[in-house]
């Protein structure tokens, strides 16, 4: 596990793309296959649940440390990371363990789901005693489910395919579906050759790029298509060998949860992948997000549920037809071959082109895109006609021209220390407005300063603490700050009736004072009448 | 009445009519170390120990009056004995002792027991009636590296950039770190360059008589036009305050590191937006802290600077009479007038 965690501090101590990809292709150079396809799973972003309950980690790891409770905390405090404050407060192991990653992960971390305490514990006191600093904090990263480091997919897929020698599309291809951390899942993963032979293998989708500053900069509008930017979960519908397989961009199999576009997959020709949006949409149109995430939360499909929150597929894009992968060929000429598939559905299908937004110019289309909000689109997508369908967020050809936020301008009322690069300053944020006189939280956010910014708020907060809470300071009403989020519902979850939707930080309004702050009728008159009721059970995504 | 109570401008012996470490001017200065938190310019007299005096030269106005006093030798003032032993933190630290009446005090100022440095003198223990300590790093979170680690680290390093033709730039307070550094660094491996803060004070270390590989003030080389600039695979040693400066971009390509005990912490390190942290501090660790109070013999333990509270709690959960006392040798000093200011200067003065 020692270079693995190595590799995991080179990628943690540098900024630069170049120098972390740089150190992936050494570390798959020489990692021994049962190895490798761990680090390929953790690296991606998959992890084992944290089986062990905090509070034992917390008591076991006092115990090794030998330092009162209360030191642990306050080591924690300054930490602001778990497993790092285990792995700082432990004494150094006098012979690191030279162990490889898959046993410690096959034999040691799997093991603990399933044991008991007194297992646990013994097998989390003996793990420590074992490893040195670098290794223990990893290893404090996996139990805790908390592994995270800052390398795209992208990254590892052109770090494995330098020290393989292969296509990085190639990669990213077989990178996709589902897989197990198996030495022969990483064999075949860097065989040579292009063979590709899991029919529920989805392709790595095409992301759009914002677009900063208008569309002008795009030169001649005749060489671009314009449709709406849907808000929905990105999807590939897949027919083959017989089978149907429905993807969300998150690479989660989602064929049982969404039945009525499962149906659509199977009349499909054999051998077709479609690259769409599932949407929520009745009878009058497509519906808000909160509607998809209703249908999200439910355990089971009932009828009722299916009848409730009804769901569409609006298709994008054709990626393979008749079993041939048709990523090369120009869009234009994949949507009309994607239009035909659709067209033999009919008008009624839960399968729908995506419409084109025509503009005679990109002030017309800008003219268009004011109405994102009323028909719920987040705003236009500009794509070149001629381009491929290609891997990732590549520049250039595929643009999101998303409208404006919603903006409020709100008072800071409370503040928390941020996790781990900021884990030392107050950096997560609560905000208020006026209702009848008070202040009424109504968003967290935490992003969007500058860290000169953070600095002075966090010196402001420190200065200006009324009250603590735990690790949460109410903080004197002064500072406002303008706040933007994506879209906003009712909610009974929320004090101020409210639930807004990626809220962020746009600036910090020190031109204002917080009589200037905006009202909750303010909030209230942007929800508008239909906007449903946001739904109890699915929390993460708001 | 004790003999050492707290006035508005810091540490103060009414016996003996002096301060230690005073933040405003004063009649007589008595200063443990020539950091800006610690020296402070406008007082009549300054008294320090004698290795330190060229240090303090560099950072005071040239009127001022400096006396100095060799490490072990006791002066007399008022009846109160002041003596200074080496602390460990920069050349010429002192903790500062004084005997009155058969009662022993011992003031810290900074200090990092362990030795390893061979730019200054290595921490002495005093015997003490009370002993005030410092606590910048009072977590037990802090524990730092062997002398040995932290070169093996820094040349490698250092090599690795050199062999893929960059220049390796550390950031390190030009006072004590610096020179630490320096020491520290194998030359065989290219040619070192200073910031001319840095090489100001490696002037007054060699002017002491401390050793350093040679250096050159890098704004003194002129590089001509179609000339290849000379920085590829060499060390560069710049204050924190270089960090995100025009200055820094001429060297390029390069990659940096900051040398701070702070480093330890990956959110600090990561917020710093640099290549490397290089855990290195001229300030006790925890075990540090501890070994050194226990060494003192102290019954009474004032506890400054830092973690106090913390500090303060551990000591008396151990039967330890402690207490913390506020000063302000922190909390002002963010860039390059203090020598290792803490990310967080107010939670250092709870
Ligand atoms: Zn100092």
């Amino acid at each position: 596990m020692k270079r693995f965690a190595d590799l995991f501090a080179s990628l943690d101590e540098t900024t630069k793309t170049n120098a972390k990809i740089a150190a992936l292709a050494d570390y798959f150079m020489v990692a021994d296959a049962a190895d490798a396809a761990w680090a390929v799973y953790f690296l991606t972003g998959r992890k084992p649940k944290q089986v062990v309950p905090t509070r034992f980690l917390r008591q076991w790891a006092l115990e090794a440390a030998k330092v009162p409770d209360w030191l642990f905390d306050e080591s924690y405090h300054a930490v602001g990371d778990l497993a790092e404050t285990m792995a700082l407060l432990m004494p150094e192991a006098p012979v690191a363990s030279e162990r490889p990653l898959h046993e410690w992960v096959e034999e040691r971390l799997l093991p603990l789901r399933g044991a008991d305490e007194g297992g646990q514990r013994r097998a989390l006191l003996q793990a420590w005693a074992e490893l040195d600093a670098r290794q223990r904090f990893l290893w404090n990263k996996l139990i805790t489910g908390a592994f995270r480091v800052g390398v795209s997919q992208q990254m590892v897929i052109l770090g494995i395919a330098r020290a393989a020698d292969l296509a990085p599309s190639i990669l990213a291809h077989r990178l996709m579906g589902e897989w197990r951390p198996t030495p022969e899942f990483f064999r075949a993963l860097v065989a040579p050759g292009a063979a590709a032979s899991d029919p529920s293998r989805p392709y790595p989708y095409f992301l759009a790029t914002p677009l900063e500053g208008g569309p002008e900069q795009l030169g001649d509008i005749s060489e671009w298509l314009a449709e709406w930017k849907w808000d929905g979960i990105r999807s590939q519908l897949i027919r083959r060998s017989g089978l149907t397989f429905l993807w969300s961009r998150g690479e989660e199999l989602v064929t049982e949860r969404f039945p009525e576009i499962s149906a659509i997959g199977d009349r499909l020709p054999e051998g077709t992948v479609i690259d769409g949006e599932i949407l929520p949409w009745n009878a009058s149109g497509v519906l808000p997000f909160a509607e998809l995430q209703r249908r999200i939360g439910r355990k089971s499909l009932t009828k009722k549920v299916l009848a409730e929150a009804p769901v569409t597929l609006l298709a994008y894009d054709l990626l393979e037809e008749g079993g041939v992968d048709l990523r090369e060929l120009p869009l234009e000429q994949r949507r009309s071959r994607l239009a035909e598939i659709v067209a033999a559905f009919g008008p009624e299908s839960r399968l729908k082109l995506s419409p084109t937004v025509e503009g005679e110019s990109y002030a017309d289309l800008a003219h268009q895109r004011e109405a994102s909000r009323q028909r719920n689109v987040e705003g236009l997508m500009l794509k070149r006609r001629s381009s491929p369908y290609r891997v990732g967020r590549v520049r250039g050809d595929w643009w999101k021209w998303k409208i404006d936020p919603y903006a409020i301008d709100a008072v800071l009322v409370y503040a928390q220390r941020g996790n781990g690069k900021r884990a030392s300053l107050y950096t997560d944020y609560t905000f208020a407005v006026w209702d009848d006189g008070k202040l009424v939280p109504f968003a967290k956010a935490y992003s969007g300063l500058t860290d000169a910014e953070i600095r002075q708020v966090d010196a402001f907060i420190r200065k200006n603490t009324v009250e603590k809470f735990g690790p949460v300071r109410t903080v004197k009403p002064e500072m406002v700050f303008e706040i933007g989020f994506e879209g906003i519902a009712r909610s009974t979850r929320h004090k101020s009736g409210i639930a807004v939707r990626f809220p962020r930080i746009l600036r910090w309004r020190t031109d204002k004072t917080i009589d200037d702050a905006d009202k909750l009728e303010t909030l209230q008159a942007m929800v508008g009448p239909e906007t449903p009721e946001e739904p109890n059970e699915q929390q993460e995504l708001f | 009445m004790p003999l050492l109570t707290l006035s508005d401008a810091g540490l103060y012996c009414a016996a003996g009519g002096f301060h230690i470490d005073p933040w405003k001017p004063v009649a007589r200065a008595v200063v443990t170390h020539a950091h800006a938190d610690h020296l402070r310019g406008g007082s009549e007299r300054y008294l320090v120990a004698k290795t330190g005096e060229t240090v303090t030269r560099a950072r005071l106005p040239d009127q001022a009056i400096i006396d100095t006093l060799p490490y072990g030798e006791q002066t007399r003032h008022q009846g109160v004995g002041i003596s200074f032993h080496p602390a460990g933190h920069v050349l010429g630290s002192a903790q500062v002792r004084l005997e009155h009446q058969g009662e022993v005090w011992v003031a810290s100022g900074d200090y990092r027991p362990g030795g390893g440095n061979p730019t200054c003198e290595s921490f002495e223990p005093v015997r003490c009636h009370t002993f005030i300590t410092e606590s910048t790093f009072g977590l037990p979170i802090y524990r730092w590296k062997s002398a040995e680690d932290l070169t093996g680290d820094l040349n490698t390093w250092w090599r690795a950039n050199a062999d893929a033709g960059r220049a390796s730039i550390v950031y390190a307070y030009s006072l004590g770190k610096a020179q630490r550094l320096l020491a520290m660094a194998d030359p065989s491996i290219g040619p070192i360059f200073t910031h001319g803060a840095v090489e100001r004070l490696n002037d007054a270390y060699r002017a002491a008589g401390v050793k350093l590989p040679p250096t050159q003030h890098a704004g003194k080389i002129e590089v001509k036009r179609g000339e290849k600039k000379p920085w590829a695979g060499s060390l560069i040693v710049a204050p924190p305050s270089a960090h995100g400066s025009t200055w820094v971009r001429t060297f390029a390509p390069f990659s940096a590191a900051i040398a701070s005990g702070w480093m330890r912490i990956r959110g600090t390190r990561r917020r710093r937006a640099v290549d490397r942290g290089l855990v290195l501090s001229d300030h006790a660790d925890w075990p540090g802290l501890l070994s050194a109070i226990e060494a003192t013999g102290a019954e009474q333990v004032w506890v400054t600077h830092g973690y106090i509270a913390v500090l303060v709690r551990y000591l008396r959960e151990r039967g330890i009479d402690a207490q913390g006392v506020e000063t302000r040798f922190v909390g002002e000093a963010e860039a390059e007038s203090g020598d290792e200011a803490p990310t967080e200067p107010t939670e250092a003065a709870p």
